[in-house]
């Protein structure tokens, strides 16, 4: 059925290169999208049962184990498959009402882009993992090219491009070793996943997996310090598309590590393989909170959001493997657990602040933050989308984002009982690097909210926007549906996760997830974030209640009411004599303190990973071409001498090769 | 090693093997030899006794194989290289009035020891490689893979047109003494690689002329001011 709804998608994303009329092509895609989320979560419901196919197609037959490619699903893949068809189905009937002029060019990708993402999920084999996922890496290049006129978004599609190379160069040798530690059977490199289980790597050839598998997926996934490339493709897409990258795609990296990391190396890896995912986690967490307090881009926000969450739901993997490899499931399970839910609560409410930034765009005619302001009168629907799933951005009790991060920190805090002071203390320093994220991210979540929607506006486009069209607004109310459910009800989301986490950590959160309730341990305290909601609710209206009826005594005591902070406007110099629109305070405004105190040091003006590996990198390619050039003008005598030294290198390996 | 022969009965010892042997070694020497020359007339009589020690070699080997197109291979090598193009190559150096002394960009010293290590290297290859060949054919190729790369050497560490011209025909030299000291090498590739000589050896000759109308000199440091001029 899965295999089915994606092998469809590819078709219909072909079909859409010819026959271009876009509200049919995004309504069947979220018709398919729509019917493999059924089908992942029917999945999911039964317990996982691990089902496999062999398509008849693949690789010319004779040179690697498996004739055609195959194809299966388990609790882990059929997870990763809902969160991806969720945000598809939504996405596409968003696209249909926002669909631009220029966008038509993405028409035939974003079908093909969902299925190539559903076949890396359901890979069964090694090649074709690697061919969805390569598939998708294309198609996503070319979304991100839809608005190529922008010469930001070619230089955005170009630095893409380079990183998704660099993901596939590295993935392709990962699996290459894990294929040759299962041996080869009769000349043949046995790629099936079934036959890398059999054979796990072992020292060095396992730290190898280690190391490509963090840099080929951790790239696609935004981990640092491959992470550059989110903030700028992700606005050059559009947005709906931009929904589908930041919530699926780096979803799709992430399904990759786990795949690979829990489940083909198997359970016998050492105690220190979970310590650079958490690094990588911890750094990109914090990185990309504190990026996403100072962008003035609303869309590049988002991304530098993802770029935490990414890292948080790294971090909950990097703990998992740790606590695995030190023979405590229980840890594992809640850990593995914290990051599989956070996945699914980001990638719900993710897409959702995309579609609803993606609204602002298009209503307001702009993503600069500077420009907007005041956008709840003109776009109501829109704004509470936003403010909800800005909520779960945050992290705050009862919204999705929050179950997720609250496990995780229980994960991270129980920690230090797998013992030695060296992870003691990396522990206590994840705790407190992971809650100064989490702090950044909800400052950056505010800062959005209150400069994009609230306030005045700062553009004259921004005081006449239009709220989006129906269907998108469906979408949007669908996904903040959702993301109240996944809130609210976090115990049976992890019922469904149950059976994955059975299989990669050897134990479930059983007796841990109730309806109404999750505990970290089967003896302590929850969370139920219904009751909470509940009285969050009678505590909210017995405020506002006191409040009104202190404010009606003080109007009749005669007491003047005043703005509060001035409505957040400075008093405008004197030189200023037209008003004072431009003195509201702004995103700049909010984010200047955060930059003063930990911008200065940490980011280096704009991104340690540019600083510290891409220019460098850009001065080693300088320097290697002009070695080239130079090359090219030498005389005859250099060259033949060159010719020679070649020759003679030659010569003298096999001299010593024979002896 | 040397009794592992299988196919040959030559070995350590009888006359065939020894001659051949020789001459492999006599034309080693004088690739030495074109090292350290410093005079271009010098140089160019080197490489006519040189080719004329192949001419030898191949002839011997005609006879001990019993080969008749060897004889031709040596009449060509006897006739081409060791009379008409020294012969030419004379002509040409006082056409240009350049038989004075000439300058080498290495010492002689160095070259010679570059040179032994170089030789050194075509044993340590040749000898593992060709475990299976008979014991002739194997330092018969280990000679001449010698020869090859001195030639090499000495097309590199001379600056002057004509000597790495002759440099360039002592490498030759080296891959016909392979050539003969294969049994059953076809007479295809002595002719063409013959042709390629005399081909070459128009192509540089034209060279010569070309690059003394432009720049009034031989020195092909000459031609580096050239390329380096437009950077």
């Amino acid at each position: 059925m899965l295999a089915l709804v994606a092998v469809l998608l590819l078709a219909l994303g072909a079909a859409a290169t010819i026959f271009r009329r876009a509200p049919a092509v995004l309504g069947v895609s979220a018709a398919l999208s729509a019917s493999g989320a059924a089908a992942a979560l029917a999945s999911l419901i039964a317990g996982g049962p691990t089902l496999a196919l062999a398509l008849p197609i693949g690789l010319p037959s004779g040179l690697m184990a498996p004739d055609g490619m195959t194809l299966a699903l388990d609790p882990l893949s059929a997870m990763f498959l809902l969160i991806l068809f969720v945000a598809a189905a939504f996405c596409a009937v968003y696209a249909i009402d926002q669909h631009e002029a220029e966008d038509r060019r993405a028409l035939a990708g974003f079908p093909a882009f969902v299925g190539a993402m559903a076949l890396a999920l359901l890979a069964a084999d090694a090649f074709t993992l690697v061919f969805g996922f390569e598939l998708m890496s294309a198609v996503s290049w070319l979304l991100v090219l839809a608005r190529h006129e922008d010469a930001d978004s070619r230089s955005a599609g170009i630095f893409y491009v380079g990183m998704a190379l660099f993901g596939g160069l590295c993935l392709v040798p990962a699996f290459a070793v894990l294929a040759h530690a299962g041996g080869a059977h009769a000349g043949l490199l046995d790629l099936r996943f079934s036959a890398m289980r059999a054979a796990p790597p072992e020292g060095w050839r396992a730290a190898l997996v280690l190391a490509l598998v963090l840099l080929g997926a951790g790239s696609k996934a935004g981990l640092v310090p491959l992470h550059p490339w989110l903030p700028l493709a992700h606005p050059a897409a559009p947005s709906h598309v931009s929904a589908l990258m930041s919530g699926a795609m780096t979803k799709v990296g992430l399904y990759v590590i786990v795949r690979v990391l829990f489940d083909l190396c198997g359970p016998a890896q050492p105690l220190w393989w979970g310590i650079p995912l958490i690094a990588a986690g911890a750094a990109s967490a914090l990185i990309g909170a504190l990026r996403a307090t100072a962008d003035g881009d609303i869309k590049s926000v988002l991304a530098c959001s993802t770029i935490e969450n990414v890292g948080l739901i790294a971090v909950g993997l990097g703990v998992a493997l740790v606590a695995r490899g030190a023979d405590l499931p229980a840890l594992a399970a809640l850990a593995l657990c914290a990051a599989l839910l956070h996945a699914l609560g980001h990638g719900v409410f993710k897409p959702l602040m995309f579609l609803c930034v993606g609204s602002v765009a298009h209503g307001a005619g702009t993503r600069s933050l500077a420009r907007l302001g005041g956008l709840i009168h003109r776009m109501p629907v829109t704004a509470g989308c936003a403010i909800l799933g800005a909520a779960c951005l945050a992290g705050l009790p009862v919204f999705a984002g929050f179950a997720g991060e609250w496990l995780l920190f229980q994960a991270v805090l129980a920690g230090p009982r797998i013992g030695g002071l060296a992870l003691q203390t990396l522990f206590a320093a994840l705790a407190a690097v992971l809650a100064l994220s989490v702090a950044l991210a909800a400052a950056a979540a505010v800062r959005l909210i209150g400069v994009a929607f609230l306030g005045r506006p700062r553009g004259p486009r921004a005081a006449v926007a239009d709220e989006a069209g129906p269907r998108a607004r469906a979408a949007m109310i669908g996904l903040s549906g959702l993301a109240v459910l996944l809130g609210l009800l976090p115990g049976p989301a992890i019922w469904l996760l149950e059976p994955a986490l059975r299989g990669l950590s050897g134990a479930g959160m059983a007796g841990r997830a109730g309806w109404l309730a999750i505990s970290p341990t089967q003896e302590s305290f929850g969370y139920a974030p219904a009751a909470i909601a509940l009285l969050v609710a009678l505590a909210a209206a017995g405020g506002m209640l006191a409040l009104r009826r202190l404010a009606a005594r003080g109007i009749a005591l005669g007491r003047e009411r005043g703005p509060a902070w001035a409505n957040g406007f400075a008093a405008p110099p004197a030189w200023l004599p037209f008003g004072d629109s431009v003195t509201q305070y702004g995103g700049a405004s909010f984010s200047e303190p955060l930059q003063r105190t930990l911008g200065r040091t940490l980011l280096r003006g704009g991104d340690p990973a540019m600083h510290w590996l891409m220019r460098p990198l850009l001065a080693a390619r300088g320097a290697i071409s002009r070695a080239a050039d130079a090359m090219q003008v030498l005389t005859i005598r250099r060259i033949l001498t060159v010719m020679f030294a070649v020759l003679v290198l030659f010569l003298a390996v096999i001299a010593a090769v024979e002896m | 090693m040397r009794g592992a022969t299988m196919t040959h009965h030559i070995g350590f010892g009888a006359l065939s093997y020894d001659l051949a042997h020789l001459l492999g070694g006599t034309a080693l020497v004088l690739s030495f030899a074109l090292l350290y020359q410093r005079r271009v007339s010098a140089v160019v009589n080197t490489y006519a006794l040189q080719a004329l020690v192949v001419a030898a070699a191949a002839a011997w080997q005609g006879w001990v194989q019993n080969e008749p197109q060897l004889y031709l291979t040596a009449l060509i090598a006897l006739v081409a290289k060791a009379i008409i193009i020294p012969l030419a190559l004379h002509g040409i150096i006082r056409r240009l009035e350049i038989h004075r002394s000439i300058e080498t960009a290495f010492g002689v010293f160095p070259s010679m020891a570059v040179g032994v290590l170089l030789v050194v290297l075509a044993i340590l290859v040749v000898l593992p490689t060709t475990l299976g060949a008979a014991t002739l054919t194997r330092e018969d190729l280990a000679t001449a893979l010698s020869v090859v790369l001195l030639g090499l050497l000495a097309m590199i560490t001379r600056r002057n047109a004509p000597t790495q011209v002759v440099g360039f025909f002592s490498l030759e030299n080296g891959l016909i003494l392979a050539a003969v000291g294969v049994t059953g090498m076809p007479m295809v590739v002595e002719l063409s690689t013959a042709f390629l000589v005399l081909v070459a050896f128009t192509v540089f000759g034209l060279f010569f002329f070309r690059i003394r109308d432009r720049l009034g000199s031989l020195d092909t440091r000459r031609l580096d001011l050239v390329t380096e001029e437009p950077r």
